[in-house]
């Protein structure tokens, strides 16, 4: 019988667990129950998770910088100046706490010191919320598209549909890549609070994410569709009078350097006139009429972004700012005057993109009532601001 | 979806960008580079449909060990001394995290590349993902973790302390100046390719060997992701390189941020890995180590060096020079000697070094306990109130230090520092580079050239001018480091929650009043500031005045 002897084993260098006992009520003690971050004032009763992982995370020389922003542009400016826009929040025009020897941190006791510190996104947008909202979302286009191609789905176009899918649909992604770039991220560099940037930050990858999803939807039906062009697009947004009002308007919206005007004529005027009008009103409605239950699947994705999300923090920036303690009627003078701007804008552009209605085989709603709704819808929107309805609407 | 499908579908999204036809995008931000020769490629190749559901994959492993760590009651195995230095970290890393979020749009028209604009976006949301999954952490450490004072207060102190301050750094430099010089040379091409290897990868690790998995749970997560964000810099870089007339502002730019990057970065993060372990084994790295490894050879070695070839001027001399601070100056332990010195002024407690932290340190860094053993002694000896006063003010052979006009952090290798007067104020720095920095670099013109759009140092650098004359209990209370009693300090010098052995304001009331060494500084004659500046130098280490005869 032969007997085995273990060899002597080595111990590994590893750190050794130790029993520290550093758990929470392991000890009573000055702040050992104040759990709770306690630099801010919640907007409800009680601190939201969303408040907690936001709420100044993004500093402001009216509160706690008492050495003030440390690095300057060319002219010295640093940080995030109020007047990057035109609007006002109650205690904008103090100007910030003039520190300098032996004055101490001069903290803002009432706070906050503006009200753009008011703000919060209603969506509670974070990190967790916007990648499982995201997720959701891609997940069930990608499935809504294979399901499509299973189920031969695809076959069921008409030809004029199938066109109509080419170029039209195909266009809108260049809108929503635009403006997700060049409007929304970049005015996340450009709002005076966190919860402002956060909100317009997650907007932009709504837009990005939307432009996307319709390329790589016109990358399948290009191999599931013989004869679809999916290059179509690139000729319709750069050549299609019918698309060159919305292009101008687009363009104009990414020229805009006002922040607070650049979220407004997208998302309180352009979205609701153009971009409600091309996806609810002729998209969803003509589609299913065509035998695509697809797209609308696609192109509502995107409209429920802007729907039930991005309009919705949108509307409660806004009406902030119109019932503002300090500023309310310099507020709404500005945001009339941008109103009519862009609603005249906005309008000439949804006409121009009136030729698309007669194109499909099977008829969508006609134009005009197409362009009622939204006009209807707008004009809630706007009243719901405490602002009044632009003569402009009537064009 | 296949890898074939990845590269068919990122090749589709470059249908998406158009060149504007009738209006441009607003251009608000400058640069003076130039990108006229630039080649124009993506190497991030990320769509939207796979990234969301990868971060959301990514979350649910971060959320899973949450929630395990909580359940498994990770903090009886936690160690004090280590958590507690991350109430400074966490509270300094969201900003940056944010502002670099902030930093993407400053390269929209200034980088020509439509293909790269789609990574930079998702660079922004990254940031915004990693700015509240940090903050989200630091809410687990304030609920769970035995002390939650410094984390309930978190924000409130980052801004006011002169340690958020220097941290702060790391995060302005992002989203002001010139956009390429910010966004890009500072945020991506030093900052993430060089310095998120210390922040990311070696603090975690120390992290876990003193019971803490969740840090580096979330922030390999966050590191992750890192990589991407280093392409994009890549990129940009390979464009800025085509056009010779980049070249000398590369090699201001790079001279700038790695200098900034190594004062900020190694201070903080070498402390933190140095000082807030209790992990003592003779076999595991030290700071200088992981450095030599993750920086030295990993970045310097394999990544700045190859660019040469392209025409970059690498900062040889200043790559050396951090290791010299680092091995030869003793740079972390200046550091970590002076936050305890002013540990009334922070926001968490410091635990003494033992007789086996002595050991540890002599044994990687010979002749440690020569240089600083004894004040450390002297530390321990003072940590718990006992008629005598805070260390600081106590005779331990130490001289309270003058601070960096540029990198914020004091000039505690006291034969480096230089004085000059700038903008019509005297200013001491920690170093040459930091004096070139702030009279040579910031500056609208660089060796007779034009760069009006590079940014400035403004802000009242100097954190004791605020509080000059001031007696340290209002200066305490100020800034709000009090815990709920209305006295005792959320600072302590030792960790010992019993109340009867915690500093309150009562015990600072007694002592002598702050004073700037700014202030002072320009109160002098000439005579008297060179006489200061002499003898400054010859001060040291471990911040010994100069000898009396000196």
């Amino acid at each position: 019988m032969t007997t085995t002897q273990d060899s002597p084993k080595t111990e590994r260098s590893v750190p050794k667990p130790v029993f520290t006992d550093a758990e929470a009520g392991a000890q009573v003690f000055p702040d050992s129950t104040l759990r709770h971050y306690n630099y801010y004032k919640p907007q409800k009763r009680k601190q939201s998770h969303y408040e907690d992982v936001t709420v100044d995370v993004q500093p402001d020389p009216r509160h706690y910088l008492s050495q003030g922003w440390l690095y300057g542009f060319s002219d010295g400016r640093g940080g995030y100046p109020l007047d990057w826009t035109a609007l006002k929040a109650w205690g904008s025009d103090k100007p910030s706490p003039e520190r300098g020897p032996g004055t101490g941190g001069l903290f803002v006791k009432d706070w906050p010191a503006t009200g753009w510190h008011e703000f919060r996104d209603p969506n509670e947008e974070w990190e967790l919320t916007l990648y499982r909202y995201n997720s959701n979302v891609v997940r069930q286009v990608t499935q809504n598209v294979e399901a499509a191609k299973q189920s031969k789905a695809f076959e069921q176009w008409n030809t004029n549909w199938v066109r109509f899918v080419e170029h039209h649909i195909g266009a809108w992604m260049h809108v929503d890549h635009g403006l997700g770039l060049y409007l929304y991220a970049n005015a996340n560099r450009r709002a005076p609070t966190n919860m402002h940037n956060n909100a317009i930050s997650v907007n932009s990858m709504h837009r990005i994410r939307s432009a996307q999803d319709l390329a790589l939807y016109n990358l399948t039906l290009s191999e599931e569709i013989e004869g679809f062009d999916g290059s179509a697009h690139l000729d319709t947004w750069n050549n299609d009078p019918a698309w060159q009002g919305v292009r101008d308007v687009a363009e104009q919206l990414t020229g805009i350097d006002d922040w607070c005007e650049a979220i407004f004529a997208a998302n309180i005027v352009f979205e609701p006139l153009v971009g409600e009008l091309f996806r609810s009103q002729l998209v969803q409605q003509a589609a299913p009429r065509n035998g695509d239950f697809v797209t609308p699947t696609v192109v509502g994705a995107a409209e429920y972004d802007f729907a039930e999300r991005d309009l919705r923090y949108s509307t409660a920036m806004f009406e902030l700012l119109t019932n503002d303690k300090e500023f309310a009627d310099h507020n709404k003078a500005i945001l009339s005057d941008w109103m009519a701007n862009w609603t005249t804008k906005s309008l000439e552009a949804a006409r121009k993109l009136q030729p698309l209605w007669s194109q499909p085989d099977a008829k969508p709603p006609r134009f005009e009532d197409g362009l009622d709704r939204v006009k209807n819808r707008f004009s809630g929107i706007v009243t719901s601001l405490g602002l009044e309805v632009p003569k402009e609407l009537a064009q | 979806m296949s890898r074939q499908s990845v590269a068919k579908a990122h090749q589709k999204i470059q249908e998406l960008s158009w060149e504007p036809a009738y209006h441009e995008p607003v251009s608000q931000y400058g640069t003076d580079y130039t990108f006229r020769k630039a080649q124009k490629k993506d190497p991030l190749k990320q769509v939207l449909r796979s990234y969301f559901p990868m971060q959301e994959e990514k979350d649910h492993r971060v959320y899973g060990a949450s929630d395990g760590a909580i359940r498994g009651n990770m903090f009886r195995q936690v160690q004090e001394r280590w958590l507690e230095w991350q109430k400074l970290f966490l509270s300094i890393i969201p900003l940056p995290e944010i502002s670099a979020a902030r930093a993407m749009p400053l390269l929209f028209r200034t980088v020509p590349n439509p293909e790269l604009h789609n990574g930079q976006a998702i660079q922004m949301i990254d940031e915004v993902r990693h700015s509240t999954i940090q903050q989200n952490l630091k809410r687990l450490y304030m609920n769970n973790y035995i002390d939650p004072a410094g984390f309930n207060s978190s924000l409130r102190n980052f801004q006011s302390d002169y340690c958020g301050t220097i941290g702060r750094q790391f995060a302005e430099g992002f989203i002001t100046g010139d956009a390429i010089t910010a966004a890009s040379i500072y945020l991506t091409i030093v900052a993430e390719t060089a310095f998120t290897n210390t922040l990311f990868v070696a603090m975690p690790a120390e992290a876990a060997a003193n019971g803490d998995y969740l840090l580096p749970t979330v922030f390999h997560s966050v590191q992750s992701d890192e990589s991407r964000h280093i392409s994009n810099g890549y990129a940009t870089l390979l464009m800025a390189l085509a056009d010779e007339d980049n070249h000398q502002l590369l090699a201001r730019d790079l001279r700038y941020a790695w200098w900034n990057n190594h004062r900020v970065v190694d201070a903080a993060i070498g402390t933190f890995i140095e000082y807030g372990t209790k992990d003592r084994r003779k076999d595991r790295e030290s700071y200088a180590e992981m450095w030599r490894r993750w920086i030295y050879d990993d970045y310097y070695r394999s990544y700045l060096v190859p660019l040469e070839k392209y025409g970059l001027e690498i900062p040889h001399d200043l790559i050396e020079e951090s290791w010299n601070q680092i091995w030869n100056k003793g740079y972390v332990h200046e550091v970590a000697q002076f936050f305890a010195t002013g540990w009334l002024a922070n926001y968490w407690r410091i635990d003494p070094m033992t007789d086996k932290d002595f050991e540890w340190f002599e044994y990687k860094y010979p002749g440690w306990y020569d240089k600083y053993g004894a004040w450390w002694e002297n530390y321990n000896r003072l940590s718990m109130p006992n008629g005598h006063k805070p260390i600081v003010f106590e005779d331990v052979d130490y001289e309270y230090p003058h601070r960096c006009w540029t990198c914020m952090v004091p000039c505690l290798v006291r034969e480096d520092m230089v004085m000059a007067k700038v903008d019509g104020q005297w200013r001491t720095y920690c170093h040459e580079m930091c004096k070139w920095t702030d009279e040579t670099a910031f500056r609208p013109t660089y060796q007779g050239r034009q760069t009006p759009n590079m940014g400035k140092l403004i802000g009242h650098r100097e954190w004791e001018t605020l509080y000059h004359g001031w007696n340290w209990a209002d200066v305490v209370s100020d800034m709000g480091f009090v815990r709920d009693d209305g006295k005792t300090m959320v600072a302590q010098p030792h960790l010992d929650l019993n109340p009867d052995k915690m500093w309150t304001l009562d015990h600072l009331r007694k002592c002598p009043p702050l004073a700037s060494p700014n202030v002072l500084l320009n109160e002098m004659s000439d005579a008297e500031r060179t006489a200061f500046a002499a003898r400054y130098v010859k001060g040291g280490p471990a911040g010994r005045p100069a000898p009396a005869d000196a």
